[in-house]
C-alpha cells in the first residue's frame, strides 16, 4: 500500500447533463463524458492506455476505445456489485499506474435508468437463484432490502425518521446550490418529507435516490505526470475494496451481524494505509442510494461509534459548516443517481476548490461506494 | 406470484418445505448450521451435508411494508408485511417470509399494528410449499 499512497492523482473529470430522459444512447453519453474528462485534464485521447468501469456498464472497453480513438490499452478492469464498484474503478487504475502497467487511465459510468425500464416491472429479472430466499415473499427491490436493516437499526439504536430526513435535507440543500443537479431549485421541507408516500416502510419517497440518465468519467495519472497537467492534482491517498467474511450481498441477513456491512471491512484497510483519521476529513461523499445507508456508513467508516450514526446527523452535522459536510453536489439522493460516480467527481471539485457548495479550505475527502453490497472507498487529498 | 427458482444447493430446502418440514442445511462433520445452502462448510470445509429439522419457531428480527410500484401480483396485496424471522433453535439463521393470518392467507392479512420486532412466530406452509409465519398469540 505504501506503493499506492499519493502515487497517483485524478487530473480530469467530465460529465454529461443529468436528466430523467436524455435522447442519446449510453454509448454516446459514455464517449462524451470521457472526452470531457480528458479535455479537463489536457490529455489527448490517444494517450489513454487503461480503462476501468463497472460490470453493470453496458458500454464495453472495445466500444469506447474504438469510438474515441484511444491508444493501445495495456490495462482494463471491470468491478462488480453495482454501485459498490464506483471507487474501485479509480483504485484499479491507481494500482495499475503505480505498478507500471499503464500511464493514463480513464474510469467511467454511463447509465440510462431514468428512461430505462423499471426492473420491478419485469418478472424475469426478479428471478436469479439467490433471490429464491427473498423475492417470492415480495421483498422485491433494493429499497425493500435496505428498509429491513433500517428498521432494525431504528429498533436497536433509536434511529428516527428525523435522522433520515437530516440526510435527505443535507443532500437536497447542496443540490439546491448545484445547477447541474436534478433537484436544483427544488427545496425540501420536513413537512414534505414526513407527508410523502411510502416506498417501503420505514423508507419514504425522499429516502430513495433519483433514477437518472447521465454519464461521468475521470482521468488518473501518476503523481509525477499530474504536476504537468492543467488542473490541481487530487491525489489518491488510500483506496480499499471490502467484501466481509460470510457476506451475502444486499440481503446480508444471515451474517452474525447484519448491521456491520462491507463499509467496516473497507474502512479498516482504508485507514490502516492512510496518514489520516476520520477526524482529519474535511468533507465526505458517502454513497446514498438510500438515506439509511448514511448512518450505517458513518459508523462503518469510524466517524462515530456503532449505533450513533443516526444521532450523528443531528445539529446540522452534515450541512456546510457542520462536523462532516456530506454529498456536497447533492449526491445520489438529489444531484443524480449514476451508481455513485458523481460522488467521485464532486470529491475532486471540493479538493480543487471548485464545488458549488465549497467547503472552505477542504484538503481531504472520503468518497465511498455502495454500502450493503461488496464496496470500495477512496481517500482523496490535494 | 414469483415462485422460487431453485438451485442444486437450495433444492432440498424446498423439497422438505413441500412436505411441510422446515429443515436447515448442516455440516455432517462439524454440525454447524448454514444458510443459504452452499456446497461446502465454511467452518471445517467439509462437503458432507445433512438437513436438520428445526422447530419452526422464531422471533421477528425486523420487517418492512412494501408499497407500489411493485410487480402486479404484489401491488394488488400491498402494503403487506415481509418479516425476517430469527429461528429460536438456530439464532443466527434468519428466514425471510411473510407474516400472515394462516397458511394461504393474503400477504396483508395481519393488521399492521400487530407486528413488532421480537414478536414470537410459528411456521406454516402454503399449499405451494412456501414457508410462511403466523403469530404464536394471534
Amino acid at each position: 500500500m505504501a506503493v499506492l499512497k499519493d502515487a497517483t492523482a485524478i487530473v480530469g473529470i467530465g460529465q454529461t447533463p443529468f436528466a430523467k430522459r436524455l435522447p442519446e444512447s449510453e454509448r454516446a453519453l459514455a464517449c462524451r463524458a470521457i472526452l470531457a474528462a480528458l479535455d479537463d485534464a489536457g490529455i489527448a485521447p490517444d494517450e489513454v492506455d487503461a480503462l476501468a468501469s463497472y460490470t453493470m456498464e453496458e458500454t464495453d472497453e472495445v466500444e469506447v476505445a474504438k469510438a474515441l480513438g484511444l491508444g493501445d490499452l495495456t490495462f482494463f478492469s471491470k468491478v462488480g456489485y453495482g454501485g459498490g464498484g464506483s471507487c474501485a474503478t479509480v483504485a484499479h487504475l491507481a494500482a495499475a499506474i503505480a505498478t507500471g502497467q499503464a500511464t493514463v487511465g480513464v474510469a467511467w459510468r454511463s447509465r440510462k435508468r431514468g428512461s430505462g425500464p423499471r426492473p420491478w416491472k419485469n418478472t424475469a429479472v426478479q428471478l436469479p437463484t439467490p433471490a429464491q430466499w427473498t423475492r417470492p415473499y415480495g421483498l422485491l427491490r433494493p429499497a425493500d432490502e435496505i428498509a429491513m436493516l433500517a428498521r432494525r437499526h431504528m429498533h436497536e439504536y433509536g434511529t428516527t425518521r428525523d435522522h433520515l430526513f437530516n440526510v435527505a435535507l443535507a443532500c437536497r440543500n447542496r443540490a439546491n446550490q448545484n445547477p447541474a443537479a436534478i433537484m436544483y431549485e427544488r427545496p425540501l421541507t420536513r413537512e414534505m418529507y414526513m407527508n410523502s408516500r411510502w416506498i417501503s416502510e420505514p423508507l419514504c419517497l425522499f429516502d430513495n435516490c433519483l433514477e437518472t440518465d447521465g454519464a461521468l468519467a475521470c482521468v488518473v495519472v501518476s503523481a509525477e505526470r499530474a504536476r504537468d497537467c492543467r488542473r490541481t492534482p487530487v491525489y489518491v491517498h488510500s483506496a480499499a475494496q471490502g467484501l466481509p467474511a460470510q457476506h451475502h450481498g444486499m440481503v446480508n441477513y444471515w451474517n452474525d451481524d447484519p448491521l456491520t456491512g462491507p463499509a467496516w471491512t473497507a474502512a479498516r484497510h482504508l485507514w490502516k494505509h492512510a496518514d489520516l483519521t476520520p477526524d482529519d476529513i474535511d468533507v465526505a461523499q458517502i454513497y446514498d442510494a438510500f438515506t439509511a445507508l448514511i448512518p450505517l456508513s458513518l459508523e462503518g467508516y469510524g466517524f462515530c461509534a456503532r449505533g450513533e450514526g443516526g444521532a450523528f446527523t443531528e445539529g446540522g452535522a452534515l450541512e456546510t459548516g457542520g462536523r462532516l459536510p456530506l454529498n456536497t453536489s447533492g449526491g445520489g439522493l438529489s444531484e443524480a443517481y449514476v451508481h455513485g460516480f458523481n460522488l467521485i467527481t464532486e470529491g475532486v471539485r471540493q479538493l480543487r476548490g471548485t464545488s458549488t457548495a465549497q467547503v472552505p479550505g477542504a484538503a481531504t475527502c472520503l468518497v465511498t461506494a455502495g454500502e450493503g453490497v461488496p464496496t470500495s472507498a477512496l481517500l482523496l487529498r490535494n | 406470484m414469483l415462485t422460487p427458482v431453485v438451485d442444486d444447493d437450495g433444492a432440498p430446502f424446498w423439497e422438505y418445505a413441500a412436505r411441510g418440514e422446515l429443515r436447515i442445511q448442516a455440516c455432517a462433520d462439524c454440525g454447524e448450521l448454514r444458510f443459504p445452502p452452499r456446497p461446502c462448510c465454511p467452518h471445517c470445509r467439509s462437503f458432507a451435508t445433512e438437513w436438520r429439522r428445526v422447530a419452526g419457531r422464531g422471533r421477528v428480527w425486523s420487517y418492512v411494508r412494501p408499497h407500489p410500484p411493485l410487480l402486479p401480483d404484489y401491488a394488488e396485496q400491498a402494503p403487506y408485511h415481509v418479516v425476517l424471522v430469527e429461528l429460536t433453535d438456530a439464532p443466527r439463521i434468519r428466514l425471510v417470509g411473510n407474516l400472515v393470518s394462516g397458511p394461504d392467507a393474503r400477504l396483508d392479512s395481519v393488521p399492521a399494528e400487530r407486528i413488532r420486532i421480537g414478536a414470537r412466530v410459528q411456521v406454516v406452509f402454503t399449499s405451494t410449499g412456501l414457508p410462511q409465519w403466523v403469530l404464536e398469540r394471534p
